[in-house]
């Protein structure tokens, strides 16, 4: 019995990992940029919340629905005028860039807010957990399950069912011809980011509220999120979801073998998903 | 005066020149075809005004403004539309959503809509959900201009259309052509085969090596004329 | 009407002789400088190795790593393994820390190389994770807290008795002494034996491989050999660094030893600020890093903060970095690779 109360601690666990990659997947998916600083955009969309909670005395939640704008217009702007000039064939900017970019965020966190560690106030409702059958699952990592499920099937609507969707997928495939539609690719890629950082602050909020946080964590998210992405496949947001779970479970059984190896049962698991299936469990056909 | 008009363009890729002060003009409901040998700077003409390439100020003239240094998505706004060489299909899209990017930058009405395009070239009707890559050449050259009309543009831009494509399936093309024209749109018809320019066009330029050498409406050019235009004097 | 092929130019043989005189004054320097510019100066030349094997890999070999700390963390461990649990003396367990180092690299680069450009970077990151995680469980050497070397190790470390004598210095300058003098043969050796592949057809075909992969295999260049060899070199430079470099701070714990900041943010920072792909780059770019850090120190993150600014704008508006502004402007190269044609006559078309 234990054992299916780890695996379905580590299942929902998987939803916050998906939460952090599909950000990520997103932005790799159009322009094949991957952002070093992610995980520093996820801490710090996090003490945006925080800031956002104890300066307005607001709830977590409609602290996120401020946050949100904020950090897309910050992603677009961050996209338009510094990532944009990095893209190209040479895969030295961009890699450099938001690498500079990452350690610039975390010592800007640390300076502003100090190495001490925060969290987002809890209420009952998200320290409450439902019990079913004979297992107690929280309410929290059922909420940040839900919402990782929510916006992969948002994504995917955005994707297949709107012009935007099709301007993305289009300029994702050919830039040049895309531009001969009347679509402006710096745009588009600033549109995109935009949405990633979106993603991004939801990520953040679970993150704050269901455990410690500090200006260090971001490079360890980001290696989470990368995981879930090149076990799922790239470019696939359902593979997506399905490599978080793997790192997930993974972690949680690893955790209940004995407490240090968590993480690196998560890490492992990887790097097998590496061995077995180098292109991950569901890669896209033309890539 | 000119719908569409070049005057002095030069353009190139780095280093390499391809265009050497390029002058040509497109009236009002005119069908202008350029016609040379490979390498000759035909598509480099085609992409610099459409905005691929950027260009000098005011070497390219669209209903009166100044297009040459705008962006190639400014360009579309604006109602020049581009069927690129090679046909250029998003492989990730259908059949329909390739055309419906199409009207992308569209601002306002106009004649072509997606069941225009339809009656046009009934076969992508039936084909609509398919992946746009999974056509005939064909029917994926049909899918192109029909993205291109979309944006129902007043300049339409056709880059080697009939390229590695059948005599049967060229002419099953250029029959789209008058509908074309009847909805109000002039056209540049980049061409190699020679007959084919000659039987669409009211007015002819030939190129080489980057610049112009001939132009002229269809009869008043010689065979002779056309051959040293296209080859050079004197081989 | 003859042609001379030489990869020399005027600049680099005025460079010979002044590189004589100045590795002449840098093996002098212990008899006339102090204590700290000792220690200052093992810093530089110990960061100058990282550098130039991160371009090695990333300028020349086009293997963006951010996961060099991997090789640093268990040359550093091979090295208080070695003398902890073994005996050995430092000195020579510095290249038992190359050794590990290289036994690391080759289950890395099997992983590694399934992945690309990006994905490279970050899977080499996630591999020196799991290593410093396992190096972590390893009771023996302090587990998560770490350990120190033992005193009768280091006091009796070779050489040093014999320097304490020589100088007329105390155990400790001593052993700073050795250590300096042993960074300063390493890092001559690193910069050296690059400039030697470098010229060699290996480097030829590396730079073949970096500008072009497809043609570089249709003219026969073997391209997963060549990263494979680019790879195992930089792991074997970095893990010797890593071993020196733990000898001489004697105490080491997991999260120092693979510290992806110290041993691989503040390199990537260097080289790029210097200039990618130059050897002459990494050598400007650790001069500039030190004096910022002399400079900017005190101010804690505001130091990081500035570096990674710094790195951004580099890259974005000179991405050749500080040497490439300066060899750009003056067409001064100090190592120089390229084969140049001389002689004869060059008529315009040839140009």
């Amino acid at each position: 019995m234990i054992w299916i109360d780890t695996v379905l601690q580590g299942i929902l666990l998987g939803g916050l990992y998906a939460l952090f990659a599909a950000g990520l997947s997103l932005v790799f998916g159009i322009m094949r940029l991957v952002n070093l600083a992610h995980g520093d955009l996820i801490v710090m969309g996090a003490y945006l919340i925080l800031v956002l909670v104890t300066l307005l005395g607001l709830p977590p939640f409609a602290a996120l629905l401020i946050a949100m704008p904020v950090m897309f217009c910050l992603g677009w702007g961050l996209q338009k005028f510094l990532l944009n000039r990095t893209l190209g064939d040479d895969i030295l900017p961009p890699l450099l860039v938001t690498f500079g970019l990452s350690v610039v965020l975390q010592n800007a966190l640390l300076e502003t807010f100090s190495a001490d560690s925060q969290r987002l106030p809890t209420d009952a409702l998200t320290t409450a957990s439902l019990q079913v059958g004979p297992i107690a699952l929280g309410v929290m990592p059922l909420l940040t399950f839900a919402s990782a499920v929510l916006v992969i099937v948002g994504l995917n609507q955005l994707f297949y069912r709107t012009s935007l969707g099709r301007a993305f997928r289009a300029t994702s495939d050919d830039a040049v011809t895309a531009s001969l539609m009347g679509i402006r690719p710096a745009n588009i890629f600033a549109t995109a980011t935009g949405i990633a950082l979106v993603i991004v602050t939801i990520a953040a909020l679970y993150l704050g509220l269901r455990a410690n946080f500090d200006p260090n964590i971001g490079p360890a998210r980001l290696i989470y999120a990368f995981e879930a992405v090149i076990i799922g496949g790239l470019g696939s947001l359902w593979g997506t979801l399905a490599g978080g779970i793997i790192i997930g479970v993974a972690q949680t059984v690893g955790a209940a073998v004995n407490p240090e190896w968590q993480i690196l049962s998560g890490h492992i698991a990887f790097l097998i998903v590496l061995l077995v299936r180098p292109r991950g469990l569901f890669p896209r056909a033309n890539d | 005066m000119a719908l569409l008009q070049t005057s002095g363009l030069t353009a190139g890729y780095g280093d390499f020149q391809a265009l050497f002060g390029v002058n040509i003009e497109l009236g009002e409901a005119e069908t202008v075809a350029i016609i040379g040998a490979n390498g000759a700077g035909k598509t480099t003409l085609m992409r610099s005004i459409a905005g691929v390439l950027r260009n000098e100020t005011s070497s390219v003239r669209f209903d009166g403004a100044d297009i040459g240094t705008l962006t190639a998505d400014e360009i579309v706004t604006r109602g020049v539309a581009m069927v690129p060489e090679g046909r250029r299909l998003f492989p990730s899209l259908s059949v329909e959503e390739n055309l419906l990017i199409g009207a992308y930058g569209r601002r306002g009405g106009g004649h072509w809509t997606l069941e225009t395009i339809y009656g046009l070239f009934p076969i992508l009707a039936e084909r609509r959900h398919s992946p746009g890559t999974a056509l005939s050449g064909g029917q994926q050259q049909m899918v192109a201009i029909g993205r291109a009309l979309m944006s129902n543009p007043r300049v339409l831009l056709c880059d080697e259309i009939s390229l590695g494509l059948a005599p049967v399936v060229i002419k099953d093309i250029y029959r789209a052509v008058p509908a074309i024209k009847a909805a109000g749109a002039s056209l540049i018809v980049v061409e190699q085969d020679i007959a084919q320019a000659l039987a669409v066009a009211d007015r002819v330029y030939c190129m080489m090596e980057g610049r112009i050498t001939l132009s002229g409406t269809p009869d008043s050019l010689s065979r002779d004329a056309i051959h040293d235009a296209y080859f050079g004097a004197g081989q | 009407m003859s042609y001379s092929v030489s990869v020399q130019t005027p600049a680099s043989r005025v460079a010979t002789a002044a590189a004589a005189v100045l590795i002449l004054v840098l093996i002098a320097l212990p008899f006339f400088a102090g204590r700290g510019t000792i220690r200052d100066m093992f810093f530089i030349l110990t960061m100058l190795v990282l550098a130039q094997f991160w371009n090695l890999l990333a300028g020349y070999g086009g293997l963006v790593s951010i996961g060099q700390q991997a090789f640093v963390g268990a040359g550093a461990y091979a090295l208080f393994g070695a003398v902890i649990l073994w005996g050995i003396d430092p000195v020579p367990a510095i290249l038992l820390s190359g050794v590990a180092a290289l036994v690391i690299a080759v289950p890395t680069a099997f992983f590694a190389f399934r992945l690309n450009g990006a994905y490279f970077a970050i899977g080499t990151w996630v591999i020196a994770e799991v290593v410093r995680l396992l190096v972590a469980q390893w009771k023996t050497l302090g587990g998560g807290t770490g350990t120190s070397l033992p005193r009768e190790a280091t006091r009796d470390m070779w050489f040093v008795s014999l320097i304490e004598d020589a100088l007329g210095v105390r155990s400790a300058a001593a052993r700073d002494i050795l250590a300096y003098w042993l960074a300063l043969l390493l890092a001559l050796a690193t910069i050296g034996g690059i400039y030697w592949l470098l010229r060699t057809r290996r480097g030829l075909a590396l730079a073949a491989v970096r500008d072009n992969v497809e043609a570089a295999k249709s003219v026969g260049v073997d391209a997963s050999r060549m990263k494979w060899i680019v790879f195992l070199t930089s792991a074997l430079g970095t893990g010797l660094a890593g071993g020196l470099i733990y000898m001489q701070k004697a105490r080491i714990s997991p999260d120092a030893a693979f510290s992806v900041t110290d041993w691989t943010a503040y390199v990537i920072f260097i080289v790029v600020i210097g200039g990618i792909g130059t050897i002459e780059g990494p050598i400007i770019g650790v001069l500039v890093f030190f004096a910022l850090q002399s400079l900017l120190a005190d101010f804690g993150s505001w130091y990081l903060m500035s570096l990674g600014v710094l790195a951004i704008v580099v890259m974005l508006v000179a991405p050749r970095g500080l040497w490439g502004l300066l060899s750009g402007r003056t067409g001064l190269h100090l190592f120089p690779i390229r084969r140049r044609l001389s002689g004869g006559q060059l008529t315009q078309a040839e140009e």
